[in-house]
């Protein structure tokens, strides 16, 4: 009998989550209709627009890139119990020393060199972004959700000191008009696009030619024919299954979740808390920086707008690691979903008027069922063992 | 001489703004140090401050009332304290983030609303300057305060909610340390559990505060959007609901605190502005990065730790500790 409520208690509470963002999606249909919009009308135009057509997937797979790597990110710091609101600097930092050495660096070597040295580069510039919140919190005591929402200001004001001044682009000064952002990264150091990687292992028959037709045609389309999807995506899935490895499978993964769980455990146990907590911190920014070396890389291919290259993914990637449960595999289908909703939004504006935004309120919407169930439920099984123990004291007087 | 007068005239420039550009720091951080106090950190004040600050330039456009639009800006913000307050207290959910989830919500839903009821950057008249004239008390003269040389410049130049708000000080010191509701909120953050047998009830206490700093956020938003600028744009607050939680903690959680940290902000804030005005060689974004790069190191003093109240961000749970 008790071993079935179990197991029901165990299933409700796997499926929180995916039942937050239903209720998430419910708010925002009451708000639509007060909008005197169809809400039925509008998710559906949300869903077709972000997987019903392969540049609709495309998109989706596109934004998930950032979203993904990003919330790996989140999910060791927050395994850590360190609070990280710093991904839209690190992000930032790393997006920017990035297209200063792309710019720099382009045309003096292979391109794939210098694809390599910039994903290095952008991922420590991350980390050292995220370290500095981490020693102040260590060493300090500073609250590193204040000191990391402070650096993310700090980030977009030294983004656009350089876009203005040092690594504007030339043209924009000769052509007078001054638009801060920064010269195209040579061509070679463009990330290859899956219609490249298809070409690769001699794909190059369109869909059109092999006569496939409905789902299969936009999935063969996706996969092989050009759209923006590039390999940027295979590179967070990769980066996902190594931080599952280091999570879980090795010595110093054990340890940051330990520290998570219980810091005064891990001390008596001789973890140098502190050291885990800026190591944390660190690697979560070094995701964070990666993010965005892969957005510039992969996408933008310039460096423009600090906060429009950064794009909120810092705080649509707590919702990725959120909804993922905290786990690094969880995060992939989090951030398609969360990708996808971003570009239906975007969609739905286009067909029926409705603007984008509505999708920041129903992010923040789950993010506050995510947590209130979470922390509802823990409630709950806290109380449930504290009544076992008093029953079972009772039996033995 | 005519350089002397111009630089007079920049320093009353300078302390003028900075007053002004005080009062929605005053406002929001007043009222997170009294959920801070009770042991909630509410870190949606941002958010908060967007929907008031749109709220009440949406009935100010409307009905043309300054104070109906402060009144809905007030409520709005308490009802969003609400859920903050259930989120976290009844919930028990972890209050960083969940302070993240509100403003997520608050910035998504101020712009959606200002996008869909008013769409373009208006202008409406919201509380204007208070003049101070001895024709207004009855006493047959022109003189009004604001014709007194420099101070008369600097301090009686402002709207009533500027003054409200440091007004609002000395009324939260009172509040939080002569009162007996004061001292269950400084209980109910320190120590719950002791608070808790003495028969004050935790949870009312902090839905009470977080209620209060929801309103006083709400005020907070409505100071910049129909009394100091008397506009709305998306995302206005732009990161300046989470310095008023960072200027609580530089405050040492105190209301004298918070407003020597309020007024340092929007001096340096004023400077910078003027900075801009007068084309100085100095680059603009390094002066906006002043405030946050002082809130880091602010924060780094390390004798602040000890004055945080014990409970923050620490649920209660009856029987544990």
């Amino acid at each position: 009998m008790q071993m079935k409520r179990l197991s029901f208690d165990r299933i409700f509470i796997a499926l929180l989550p995916l039942i937050s963002v239903v209720a998430a999606l419910l708010v925002g249909a009451v708000i639509l209709l007060l909008l005197d919009v169809n809400p039925l009308e509008a998710y559906e135009a949300m869903f077709v627009g972000a997987f019903g057509s392969k540049n609709g997937l495309a998109d989706t797979l596109v934004k998930a890139t950032p979203l993904l790597l990003v919330g790996l990110g989140i999910v060791i710091a927050f395994r850590a119990s360190v609070i990280n609101i710093g991904a839209e600097g690190q992000l930032i930092m790393g997006a920017l020393i990035v297209t200063f050495l792309g710019v720099q660096l382009g045309e003096t070597m292979p391109g794939w060199i210098v694809i390599i040295i910039c994903l290095l580069a952008g991922t420590m510039m991350g980390g050292v972004w995220g370290a500095i919140p981490g020693f102040l919190k260590a060493r300090l005591g500073v609250n590193e959700i204040l000191s990391t929402i402070m650096m993310n200001q700090i980030a977009i004001q030294i983004g656009f000191f350089l876009l203005r001044g040092p690594m504007i682009d030339p043209a924009e000064i000769e052509a007078g008009t001054n638009i801060p952002h920064s010269a195209r990264l040579p061509k070679p150091t463009d990330l290859p696009r899956f219609t490249d990687m298809a070409k690769w292992f001699g794909f190059t028959e369109s869909a059109k030619d092999l006569e496939l037709t409905g789902f299969s045609k936009e999935i063969y389309g996706l996969l092989v024919e050009p759209t923006r999807l590039h390999s940027g995506f295979l590179i967070a899935i990769a980066v996902a299954i190594l931080v599952y490895i280091f999570l879980w499978r090795t010595t110093i993964g054990y340890r940051i979740r330990a520290v998570g769980l219980n810091p005064h455990a891990s001390r008596y146990a001789g973890i140098n808390v502190p050291n885990y907590v800026v190591m944390s911190l660190t690697l979560s920014g070094a995701f964070a920086g990666l993010a965005g070396a892969v957005e510039i890389l992969g996408l933008h291919h310039r460096m423009f707008e600090p906060l429009a290259v950064s794009a909120g993914y810092g705080f649509s990637g707590i919702v990725t690691a959120l909804f993922g449960k905290l786990h690094p595999l969880g995060a992939i289908p989090a951030s398609i979903l969360f990708g996808g909703l971003l570009v239906g939004g975007d969609k739905m504006q286009r067909a029926m008027q409705v603007p984008q935004v509505l999708v920041l309120t129903i992010l923040g919407l789950v993010v506050l069922f995510v947590v209130s169930s979470e922390g509802w439920s823990q409630r709950r099984a806290r109380r449930r063992v504290s009544t076992t123990d008093a029953d079972s004291e009772g039996e033995a007087a | 001489m005519n350089e002397g007068l111009s630089v007079l005239a920049i320093i009353i420039g300078i302390a003028h703004s900075g007053i002004r550009l005080a009062t929605p720091y005053l406002y929001a951080s007043i009222g997170e140090t009294f959920a801070q106090r009770s042991g909630v950190l509410n870190l949606g004040v941002e958010g908060i401050m967007l929907m008031g600050a749109f709220s009440g330039f949406y009935v100010v456009f409307i009905t043309g009332s300054p104070w109906l639009g402060l009144l809905a800006a007030a409520l709005v913000g308490m009802v969003m304290g609400l859920a903050m307050a259930f989120v976290s207290v009844t919930l028990h959910a972890q209050q960083g983030i969940s302070g993240i989830g509100l403003y997520m919500f608050g910035l998504g839903t101020s712009s959606l609303l200002f996008k869909t009821l008013i769409g373009s950057v208006e202008g409406v008249n919201g509380f204007s300057e208070i003049n101070f004239c001895l024709a207004s008390v009855g006493i047959n003269s022109d003189f009004c305060l604001n014709q007194i040389p420099v101070i008369g410049q600097i301090f009686f130049r402002h709207s009533l909610l500027v003054y409200s708000a440091f007004i609002l000080v000395p009324v939260a010191w009172w509040v939080l340390n002569k009162t007996t509701w004061g001292l269950r909120v400084r209980a109910v953050g320190q120590n719950p559990q002791a608070a808790d047998t003495l028969g004050v009830s935790v949870a009312r206490v902090r839905y009470v505060t977080v209620s209060l700093g929801g309103l006083l956020a709400g005020i907070a938003g409505a100071s910049l959007s129909i009394s100091l600028l008397n506009i709305f744009q998306e995302g206005m607050t732009n990161g300046l609901g989470f310095i008023a939680v960072a200027l609580v903690y530089f405050g040492s959680w105190t209301p004298v605190g918070v407003l020597i940290g309020a007024l340092l902000f929007s001096l340096i804030n004023a400077l910078q502005l003027w900075v801009q005005v007068l084309n100085l060689n100095i680059p603009s974004d390094v002066a906006v990065m002043l405030p946050y790069l002082l809130t880091i190191i602010a924060l780094a003093f390390p004798f602040r730790r000890a004055l945080q109240p014990a409970a923050l961000t620490k649920p209660f749970e009856r029987g544990e500790n």
